[in-house]
């Protein structure tokens, strides 16, 4: 149950401090202060590889509640560095439930924090940004001077988050048609929408070459999501650049400004990003409205020669998919396999099998 | 374009100031788009009908046939029938089906009439559901018992039984037998409009959500937000206590539903709002829909209000062929296309009217019973519960828990928590209630704050109270400290209040037109309003004696400071209110009303004053506390409002001013009040001090009665004494809305009911101008008006009740603030009322006014007897009408028809016939009151020892002595219109109280005031060989 008083402390880059309460494991951990939106799919987001490298805050306050049980795992492990709550539920009510999110977060050494307004710093990060910050938790006392010295020299712009995300070997789910999923911090979501609907998925790591790929003959090719900035692993610009043409593409958030930058474009960092589960895109072909599932901190903001913007933001305009005929290449910005979200846009899929 | 807007009609339990709020969003939206608004609607008391709002306005009965004149008329070239509620909705769909609208080329707006057809047919939906896969629970559409129990056999019991086209869930309820299931099967056939009834399985004890979900017409649907019932299946959601957004919910669950949503409302073709509900067995994760509402409703209301969306304005601008992406969100400015993320936990509790009826079973169930509801915002859920807790201004009794947990009664919550501090545990309450063990955690965790809380008491624990939303006076309550003393002690800890935002978008983005609600963390978002500013205090839940009316003021005084170039500060917890939207005032505080949340507002904001005299009871109750706290109240200052409420004080300024009372006294206990009643004379007025809306308030005829009420009905002590007045019967009752500036005063006008005195004025039908006033009394109640209000030194509102007899004018009572009869008057005479006093308040002179007099105006009343069974409909001195109609007219009969009939009064039928049984000192009226009815055409019936006299009239035998007697010919619809004037006393066996009862479940009017039914009689008379006139209301002046 409730931990014995675990204290928490979250620092930002900036000197602000917020003291809290502590709760999953004693640690002390350095991340990009990124905010979600959505109220239910805390054990999704948890699990989703594209938090990696950051600490993760959900703007709804009562966290917890259904507890955490088998199914909803996006992947095996939490990715994020660490969890800002306003309230964590130490109880849970579910007929799935099978431990709770303190127990959760222990397990995965992730350290979390409660009881603090975490409003403030949506409103903070809203206004300035994301932040470099550091999350702690400890019974004693606690260094924060030492903490925010080492935050000062905190910089992820060049990190390459993808390499820790990925699969280290290929794997196969499913049977039927053959597809490759490079996998650059796959959801499972996408493995599984793909396996319903007859795929054979092979995941492929990141820095799979174009020859690793098209040896295994897929009838179709998949980029994943993934964390981290879209200019770094430029070994995937370069197999994604060699293997358009080869056969049908789609590619998702990550994946998709990894397209952009293979072929020409270019990628923006934004403010503070989207994440959460409302956010409405709109077809430019066919005019319907998708409200989507978003997780990203970069933009395309030129799309590359031969590609055609095909989705967009409704509220700040963005870029939210790309699709260029001649190669059947198909990419979007959002999370069409939702986990957590909405279900609307997961037509995109038999779009794409469709295209094979 | 032209379009015509039906409104709702008269509040009456399950259709309330939502559809204020929903019809004055469309006519904005409507108006903003560039068309023509044309508005009907019975309710004066609303914003929709006012000026401002819609361009050609009507108050008039909302039926087909008077809606059928307006389109002839008015020729409209479309109509909006989604913002009236079920009202609206069912008067569309009368003028779609006999083929009005077809014949003036008129095009419903929105979701079109099959789709609404398919909504509400039980049997059109389910159909429709099965082609679509979503689950249903199995039910029958049946119109007869036999088949009925056929599906009962096959099924199985318990079963839900729903009549077709009803509000609220009237006449619908649970069977466990079949001989349950006959019984509520007869009632519910009587009420259905196809005479027809769902019979389905119960899924009693499953959770139930509601999604409201937006469609335009391009088939882009969203989810505006998803609400969780604290209370499972069993319990109407109009009834049960809900939270926003769902709580126990997985997201995989919630996109279960979501999709099923979606899907719904795009089968049956919404173009605009839909609420849908479902119910989901949380231990196999299997869901049913329940049923949609393919209209604004009231959980519509509550959810634009929790997030911040603004629902009924985009549905409207949808109705109009807008795409959801052309639309912005009012509140951030960007694309009203999107899903709202709460970062809050919003507690809707409703407020049900038992403290008016102490007779009928407090069980609450299928039907609704509830006149009003809170809304509450937190960042915890305890929070919320707690401050909504506050926001319904109960006592909560002393309770025996096991006598509230099931079924449910209204006081359930408080018997959960009583049951916690006793020990119980979570497992035992869940076997008992089915309320998911997440929220009875949360309810036990109250309990336990409480429980350290008396045990240590400490800085800690405090703040964590406070930010668990204790207020002030409860968490003294533990410790034994005061209010006071409590808010001292948190100040001198440094812990206040903080504002947080509702944005509709979790903080994502900025709001534009925010408002706030209260919480102890972090950041203060409210930063204080540079600008000179005014808080208004807002009057709550709508209940029975504070009702839309006070909302109405409170609205128009927010308008009236913006005129005045003042910021508007509001202050109120209704979410189905004109006042709680997002642009009624400059800045809104979603919170409770007591002394702590006001002040501490007004010490976060300093405005420039407080009104406290538009919110009804409520903020004059907390005025004299505020100002002590420092605030500045504006208008009549405190000691005036104290000379008002104070019966000593106020009995005393008016021997000074030489104004007649009747003979009264103050009892402080038994023996005083035997003394005092028998020394002013039987029959005598008692009531309690400071109440409100007359509540145990009651006409006692001799000593026995006089002792009885003294042990039952009310607390007497020291400190409560109870009041007691001369009842002067055979006199006419009047009252005056006058507003001042401190020196003049202005007389909105004298109002006569129509019943005679000792029945509430707010149950009374009231005349405007007075019929039966001499000139020279009229001369005399204004003099008293004007000495009164100088003698309380009035600036604002005052409304003064008198009673005339014999030519002579005695005072009853002064109420320092804006009454019901507000908007009556202000629509009636087209002089705002609100906004002068508000003038007034902020320090401008009275101006030279001109009221326009030319016709007649009448308020009538609806009750709510029908939803509450096992009352009694007898009038009295104590409220309990919900809601109010008003009729105009060239001429007083006209006017008094038409607020009738809008009040739902009808009497045209073929083969007319009347039951009559009146009291003894009413008999003598027999024979005239035979002779009218007569003429008209009746049948009369009676017992011989009413009507034996009578020639013509057929004398049946007394119930429970033969056949037919007075139920029977009621029930077979024999008889249309039963005159019944009670016998004195409160005793509910007898024939009369049975009379009355069959009639009103029978939809038969019931008629209980033998001034009400001579007026009525003679107004249809002198009616028969004319029109029905029907007008724009300001063309009535001219």
């Amino acid at each position: 149950m409730k931990s014995e008083k675990l204290k928490a402390a979250l620092i930002l880059q900036d000197g602000t401090v917020f003291h809290g309460n502590g709760f999953g494991a004693s640690a002390i951990s350095q991340g990009e202060l990124v905010f979600n939106t959505s109220m239910t799919g805390y054990q999704e987001a948890l699990t989703d590889p594209s938090y990696g490298g950051q600490i993760l805050l959900m703007t709804y306050p009562l966290i917890g509640n259904y507890g955490i049980n088998d199914t909803d795992f996006e992947s095996k492990k939490i990715h994020p560095q660490g969890f800002v709550v306003r309230s964590c539920s130490f109880d849970a009510e579910h007929r799935t439930c099978s431990s709770y999110l303190d127990d959760f977060l222990k397990q995965n050494n992730t350290p979390g924090i409660y009881g603090i307004d975490t409003r403030q710093i949506v409103r903070r990060i809203r206004n300035h940004g994301v932040v470099p910050s550091a999350i702690a938790t400890y019974t004693d006392t606690l260094d924060i001077e030492k903490i925010k010295k080492d935050l000062e020299s905190f910089d992820y712009s060049g990190v390459d988050f993808v390499k820790n995300a990925c699969v280290k070997k290929p794997q196969v789910y499913g049977k039927g048609r053959k597809i490759v999923l490079i996998d650059y911090g796959a959801k499972m979501g996408i493995v599984r929408e793909l396996v319903t609907r007859n795929c054979e998925v092979h995941v492929l790591p990141a820095t799979s070459s174009a020859e690793e790929v098209s040896s295994l003959e897929p009838e179709g090719i998949m980029l994943s999501n993934g964390p981290g900035d879209p200019a770094v692993p430029t070994y995937a610009h370069k197999t994604i650049a060699e293997l358009g043409g080869s056969c049908p593409i789609f590619a998702i958030c990550l994946g998709h400004q990894l397209i952009a930058h293979a072929y020409g474009g270019s990628t923006k960092k934004l403010k503070f990003g989207h994440r959460g589960s409302n956010h409405a895109v709109i077809d430019i072909l066919t005019q319907k409205i998708s409200i989507t599932t978003q997780n990203h901190g970069f933009a395309v903001d030129k799309i590359p020669d031969g590609f055609d913007l095909s989705h967009i933001n409704l509220n700040d305009k963005t870029v939210e998919g790309m699709c260029n005929k001649n190669k059947a290449i198909l990419s979007v910005q959002y999370h069409p396999e939702a986990a957590p979200g909405p279900h609307d846009s997961k037509y995109l899929f038999d779009e794409f099998l469709k295209m094979i | 374009m032209k379009v015509l807007v039906i409104g709702s009609g008269p509040i009456v339990i399950g259709q309330s100031a939502e559809f204020d709020y929903s019809g004055t969003q469309a006519c904005k939206a409507l108006r903003g788009e560039g068309h023509v608004v044309v508005l009907v609607n019975s309710n004066p008391a609303t914003i929709q009908t006012d000026k401002e709002t819609a361009d050609i306005i009507y108050i008039e009965p909302l039926t087909a046939p008077v809606l059928e004149k307006i389109i002839e008329t008015e020729k409209p070239d479309a109509l909006v029938a989604t913002v009236g509620g079920q009202t609206g909705l069912n008067i569309s769909m009368q003028l779609e089906k006999s083929g009005v609208l077809k014949k003036h080329n008129v095009k419903f707006l929105g979701t079109d009439a099959n789709s609404i057809e398919v909504a509400e047919s039980r049997e059109k939906f389910n159909n429709l559901m099965k082609e679509i896969g979503i689950p249903i629970l199995p039910g029958k559409v049946v119109s007869s018992f036999e088949q009925a129990k056929q599906f009962a056999d096959t099924i199985g019991y318990p079963l839900i039984i729903r009549p077709s086209f009803t509000l609220g869930g009237t006449g619908g309820g649970t069977a466990n037998n079949a001989k349950e299931l006959e019984q509520i099967l007869e009632y519910a056939f009587r009420l259905s409009a196809t005479g027809e009834a769902l019979v389905e399985q119960s899924a009693l004890g499953w959770g139930e959500f509601e999604y409201e979900v937006i469609r335009d017409s391009d088939g882009n649907s969203q989810i505006i937000c998803n609400m969780e019932n604290i209370d499972p299946m069993g319990v109407h959601t109009g009834e049960s206590i809900v939270v926003a957004p769902s709580q126990t919910l997985s997201d995989a669950d919630h996109q279960v539903l979501r999709n099923a949503a979606l899907k719904i409302v795009d089968a049956v073709g919404i173009k605009g709002g839909c609420n849908v509900q479902f119910s989901m067995n949380q231990d196999t994760g299997e869901f049913i829909v329940i049923e949609i509402n393919p209209r604004l409703s009231r959980s519509s209301a509550l959810a634009s209000k929790a997030t911040g969306y603004p629902i009924a304005q985009v549905a409207t601008k949808i109705a109009l062929g807008k795409k959801l992406s052309d639309i912005k969100n009012a509140i951030t400015g960007t694309s009203a296309s999107f899903e709202p993320a709460l970062d809050y936990c919003v507690i809707k509790i409703p407020r049900w009217p038992f403290d008016k009826f102490p007779k009928t079973s407090r069980v609450i169930g299928t039907q609704m019973k509830s006149t009003g509801e809170v809304m509450a915002i937190g960042r915890t859920f305890q929070e919320a519960v707690n401050k909504a807790i506050r926001c319904l201004e109960i006592k909560i009794p002393k309770i025996n828990p096991d006598e509230h947990l099931n079924p449910a009664t209204d006081l359930r919550l408080f018997a959960i928590l009583e049951s916690f501090r006793h020990g119980r545990q979570v497992e035992e309450l869940y076997e008992i209630t089915k309320i998911n063990k997440w929220f009875l955690r949360r309810f036990e965790e109250m309990v336990k704050l409480e429980k350290q809380l008396q045990k240590n008491f400490t800085k800690d624990l405090l703040l964590e109270a406070k930010q668990s939303g204790f207020s002030d006076l409860q968490i003294g309550s533990f410790i034994g400290k005061d209010e006071l003393e409590i808010r001292n002690l948190r100040k001198s800890y440094n812990i206040l209040p903080t504002y947080k935002i509702v944005d509709s978008c979790a903080g994502e983005f900025e709001a534009l037109t925010p408002y706030y609600y209260s919480v102890y963390e972090g950041e203060n978002e409210a930063i204080p309003i540079k600008e000179k500013s005014v808080i208004v205090i807002g009057a709550g839940p709508i209940r029975i004696g504070q009702g839309i009316e006070f909302d109405y003021c409170c609205s128009h005084a927010a308008f009236a400071l913006r005129e005045l170039g003042y910021k508007s500060i509001m202050i109120n917890n209704n979410p189905e209110t004109v006042s709680t939207d997002f642009d009624s005032s400059d800045r809104l505080y979603f919170e409770p009303l007591t002394f702590e949340d006001v002040m501490n507002i007004v010490e976060n904001e300093s405005p420039e004053g407080v009104i406290v005299q538009l919110g009804g009871q409520t903020s004059i109750n907390i005025a004299d506390a505020l100002s002590k706290a420092g605030a500045k109240i504006l208008g009549t200052s405190i000691d005036g409002i104290d000379l008002a409420e104070d019966r000593d004080r106020f009995a005393k300024l008016m021997i000074e001013l030489g104004i007649p009372q009747p003979e009264n006294g103050i009892a402080y206990c038994e023996s005083d009040a035997l003394i005092i009643a028998a020394k002013i004379g039987y029959p005598v007025v008692v009531r309690p001090s400071y109440v409100i809306a007359g509540r145990a308030m009651e006409i006692v005829y001799n000593g026995a009665e006089l002792r009885r009420y003294v042990k039952e009905a009310v607390e007497l002590t020291e400190k409560k004494p109870i009041l007691i007045d001369k009842y002067l019967d055979n006199a006419i009752e009047c009252e005056v809305d006058a507003i001042s500036d401190g020196k003049n005063v202005f007389i909105g006008g004298i109002m006569e009911h129509i019943e005679p005195a000792g029945i509430h004025s707010g149950d009374a039908n009231i005349a405007l101008p007075s019929m039966r006033l001499s000139d020279n009394e009229k001369q005399i109640i204004t003099d008293y008006t004007e000495k009164i209000a100088h003698g309380l030194s009035i600036v604002g509102l005052v409304n003064i009740q008198f009673v005339a007899k014999e030519g002579v004018i005695y005072i009853l009572e002064a109420n320092p603030r804006a009454s019901r009869t507000v908007p009556f008057v202000s629509k009636t005479t087209d002089i705002p009322l609100a906004k002068l006093a508000v003038h007034m308040m902020v320090g401008k002179p009275l101006p030279n006014l001109d009221p326009k007099l030319n016709h007649y105006a009448v308020k009538s009343v609806v009750f709510p007897f029908l939803k509450l069974i096992g009352t009694d409909i007898k009038l009295g001195p104590e409220m309990r009408s919900t809601g109010e109609t008003m009729g105009i007219g060239k001429t007083f009969e006209m006017a008094y028809f038409k607020a009738l009939l809008a009040a739902g009064v009808s009497l045209d039928h073929d083969k007319p016939a009347a039951f009559i049984s009146l009291n003894d000192s009413d008999k003598e009226k027999v024979p005239e009151l035979a002779g009218l009815l007569k003429n008209l055409g009746f049948k009369i019936y009676g017992t011989i020892g009413t009507v034996g006299s009578i020639e013509g009239a057929i004398t049946v035998p007394k119930i429970g002595r033969g056949t037919p007697n007075a139920l029977e010919l009621i029930e077979s619809g024999i008889v249309n219109l039963v005159i019944n004037t009670p016998t004195k006393g409160g005793l509910s066996h007898t024939d009369g109280f049975k009379m009355r009862r069959a009639s009103i479940q029978n939809g038969i009017p019931c008629i209980t005031s033998i001034n009400t039914v001579f007026e009525l009689l003679k107004a249809i008379h002198i009616l028969r060989e004319s029109e029905l006139e029907l007008r724009p209301f300001d063309q009535y002046s001219k």
